[in-house]
């Protein structure tokens, strides 16, 4: 146990390096030019070498890297270009409403896609199942932006139930946490669809038939905890992708996280805040798989990390 | 030219005195809402420099001298009065008794000196600095060997004394730009290096909470020296709504102001909706779109090929195209601006014309070149009907869609970039004067690698023409001078260093509860919004 988190956590460690590495090295090949917009259109050239000296822009690469790394050990993310504050401070600001949304949108998932996944299970073959699996494709592959537009358009404007936007109550949560739920949701019904089936197959299940229980009790006693299980890690696994639904599903509902900061920042090319988002959602998913990784031996006892 | 601006200036005049005393005149209360896509992405007066934040700052921070809302007037602010020396060199400004910053100290004479030098300060790396280049000792602040600007003396609590190093008829106006703008040192030390989110000024609102990327709560100021103002109790700027579902908050009441105006691809079918009848204000801004041609760069080394050129742009064509949001150009200044020349013809569109002007270049097949565009809707549109535009006449341009940073990196180089369409990018007055649009952007001295000044175009006569105007800075003299900028720019417009294309709107859409002029919904210094003069009815 104590092995595998050690060499775990030294794998999240040159995963970490890379990650920050490849980001630091596509943003400086990008050709924009910070200094120009920071020193503004009236500038003369002595300033922009001034700004660029200050910077330390003028340094080479692997030195400006290496000092990157320097400050990312002090917990230093570096200094924003455009809204001229510590990226730290701007991405720690906004951390809580995107767990907040992040926790919501991915409970959301799991409900939605482990009850459709339950029902076409046991539903195999009938017009139900496909229309249910029809659905879960449909999710998965429509364009997160336009979903939630439809859904702010619908649920909000049209039918005025919700509100249009912004950050506040629950009733603000509702139609972002929902839209990301929803669309995340395919993946867990089809993976709940298929280990479904194979615990219904398996010999356990047809002795606790046997034994007379009833069709439900087998569901939930034996079935679901066991189909359950390659879903955890699923769920550490879902974490990135989840975090580039927030910077679409962020920017649509106004909602206050690191995804929209991220997409400003973008527009804005800028570049230490999309490091800093890049080297942070690096962090989160390691982060959720390692943590996934360690849950699973709790739930089933049969999983021994030590053999791994 | 003279009539024609008193005319205006009357016109102005008459429209805000009518809307003070009809039925709807100003009076103090209530809170607003308003509603924008982005954050603000600092609300520091030394660094702020886009359209959002610009007149925000304007309205938490004063300096010596302001503009009468709605107009280009200066007038006096936290300077009671000045007197200019007559060589034009020295500046002595009275300051104002009992104005207080909002954490209750009185704002003294020592303070406007910092504040400038806080400014011009690399370490600050303000993108103002510039501005201050007159002020004798910019240079070796700029340098790093002093912090202290030799030119700014305080001479006692309330009055303070500016010293140039050659007479500047702008000085003025770029004491009025936020850049200039007062703020109590103690405050900005306080804040660290983030006053840019804990903005303390002495000005009309304070900020009272800014949740990033969420919402901005401003009160009223209840010292503000300027008794009366501002109208409005508080205003509550709410961060992260798309354009179109600000419109339709707006619609249903819970929006004001819906900061981002109109979407382009909804302006036609707003404009014609009744309901929005009165919602919708349109200005002009001081501002100018073009398309450089690099003088340096053959075939556009040879006049007559720039004048070619601009007689082949179908100017109405590209409004068509962005749906009437914009007015026609036909030389440097926008309309609105003092030596603007309402008289003036410029290159008519003249197609048979220009071909003959190209062949008479030595290019009767025309010639290949290419257009640089800048990468965002509508700009390569625009940017490909000027292609079939130079088609016509044989020019055979291929287009380069690429963004802001790497326009400007290739403007400024020698052999690149012999078109830029400036669309998305345009000239914005800094201030409410012609120099404005030759120094940063015409004259030899900007055409510099990472300058602005694309067409690369320098003719020392007219900079030197520049050099005169400026240094007449006597009140007597303000005719002349606008006389003297008249003929800089018409002289310009014959080298043909730009085709003029047009001058962009401002739309900015309110809610029916919202009074005040037009003008104060679009003003043209403290754009997009007067947020210290408007009022709800």
């Amino acid at each position: 146990m104590m092995r595998f988190l050690v060499r775990r956590i030294a794998h999240s460690i040159l995963i970490l390096l890379g990650v920050a590495f490849i980001t630091y090295a596509l943003l400086y090949l990008l050709p924009a030019d910070p200094v120009q917009q920071i020193a503004g259109r009236n500038a003369t050239p002595d300033m922009l070498a001034s700004i660029r000296h200050q910077l330390g822009l003028d340094e080479p690469f692997w030195l400006q890297y290496v000092h990157y790394l320097i400050k990312l050990l002090h917990g230093d993310l570096g200094h924003s270009y455009v809204q001229r504050t510590d990226v730290s401070l701007l991405l720690f600001s906004r951390l809580g409403p995107s767990l907040q949304l992040m926790v919501c949108g991915i409970a959301c998932e799991i409900v939605i896609g482990l009850t459709l996944g339950m029902l076409s299970a046991l539903k195999r073959g009938t017009p139900l199942d496909r229309f249910l699996m029809m659905f879960s494709f449909v999710g998965v592959s429509a364009p997160q932006f336009i979903a939630a537009m439809l859904m702010l358009y619908v649920f909000a404007i049209k039918l005025g139930w919700l509100p249009i936007g912004g950050y506040g109550g629950i009733s603000h949560l509702v139609l972002p946490a929902l839209t990301l739920g929803v669309l995340g949701s395919g993946w867990y019904s089809r993976m709940m669809r298929s280990s479904m089936l194979e615990v219904l197959h398996q010999d356990f299940i047809r002795t606790a038939r046997a034994k007379g229980l009833t069709r439900w009790r087998v569901v939930f006693r034996h079935v679901l905890p066991n189909a359950v299980m390659p879903i955890i890690p699923m769920i550490g696994m879902d974490i990135g992708y989840f975090m580039g639904g927030l910077v679409v599903v962020e920017s649509v509902f106004g909602w206050p996280g690191v995804g929209q900061l991220t997409w400003q920042a973008i527009q804005q090319v800028d570049t230490p805040v999309i490091v800093g988002m890049t080297t942070l959602s690096a962090i989160a998913i390691l982060l959720g798989n390692l943590v996934a990784d360690l849950v699973v031996p709790f739930i089933d006892p049969r999983i021994n990390l030590s053999h791994h | 030219m003279k009539k024609h601006l008193l005319t205006q200036t009357l016109i102005a005049a008459a429209v805000l005195y009518a809307s003070a005393v009809s039925a709807d005149t100003a009076k103090p209360g209530g809170n607003i809402v308003v509603s924008y896509q982005n954050d603000l992405t600092t609300l520091d007066p030394a660094i702020g420099y886009d359209w959002q934040n610009w007149s925000v700052i304007k309205s938490l921070f004063d300096r010596l001298l302001d503009y009468k809302p709605g107009t280009t007037e200066l007038v006096p602010s936290l300077a009671d009065s000045y007197t200019v020396s007559p060589d034009g060199k020295v500046y002595t400004f009275k300051l104002r008794h009992g104005v207080l910053f909002q954490n209750g100290r009185e704002m003294k004479a020592s303070d406007v000196k910092y504040s400038l030098e806080r400014t011009v300060n690399p370490k600050t790396q303000s993108p103002g600095s510039g501005f201050f280049s007159a002020i004798d000792g910019y240079q070796a602040v700029t340098d790093g060997k002093t912090t202290a600007l030799a030119g700014i003396k305080v001479v006692d609590d309330y009055t303070v004394q500016f010293t140039l190093s050659h007479p500047d008829a702008t000085f003025l106006q770029v004491l009025a730009l936020n850049f200039a703008s007062v703020v109590p040192k103690e405050a900005v030390e306080q804040a660290g290096n983030d006053f840019g989110h804990h903005p303390l000024g002495s000005g009309a609102y304070s900020l009272v909470s800014w949740q990033l990327g969420h919402e901005l709560v401003f009160r009223k100021n209840p010292h503000y020296f300027q008794k009366g103002l501002p109208y409005l109790d508080g205003m509550k700027f709410e961060i992260g709504q798309d354009p179109s579902v600000a419109l339709l908050r707006l619609e249903r009441g819970e929006v004001d102001i819906a900061g981002d105006g109109v979407p382009p691809a909804q302006y036609l079918q707003f404009r014609a909706d009744p309901k929005y009848k009165g919602l919708l204000v349109v200005g002009a801004q001081l501002e100018t779109s073009y398309i450089t041609l690099k003088t340096t760069m053959p075939p556009l080394d040879n006049v007559k090929v720039r004048q070619a050129i601009n007689m082949a742009v179908n100017k109405d064509h590209i409004i068509r195209l962005i749906n009437g949001r914009a007015k026609p150009a036909n030389q440097i200044l926008p309309p609105g601006m003092a030596a603007y020349d309402a008289s003036f013809k410029g290159y008519p569109y003249d197609v048979p014309g220009a071909k003959k002007l190209l062949a008479q270049a030595g290019y009767p097949n025309g010639f290949d070149t290419e257009l640089y565009v800048m990468n965002t809707d509508p700009q390569p549109r625009i940017a490909q009907a000027i292609q079939q535009d130079l088609a016509q006449i044989g020019v055979r341009v291929q287009l380069k869609s690429l963004d802001q940073s790497n326009i400007i990196a290739a403007g400024g180089t020698r052999d690149k970039a012999p078109m830029i369409w400036s669309g998305g990018m345009g000239w914005l007055a800094d201030f409410p004067d012609p120099s404005d649009f030759y120094g940063p952007i015409l004259s030899c001295s900007s055409a510099t690698p990472g300058g602005w000044n694309w067409s690369l175009y320098c003719n020392k006569t007219l900079d030197a023409a520049a050099t005169s105007a400026d240094g007449m800075v006597k009140d007597d003299q303000r005719a002349a001078r606008a006389a003297a900028w008249t003929k800089i720019y018409s002289q310009a417009m014959a080298d043909a260093p730009w085709v003029p294309v047009l001058n962009e709107a401002r739309i900015t859409v309110r809610s029916p509860r919202m009074g005040g002029a037009d003008a104060l919904y679009v003003d043209p210094v403290h754009y997009p919004v007067n947020y210290s003069a408007i009022w709800v009815k």
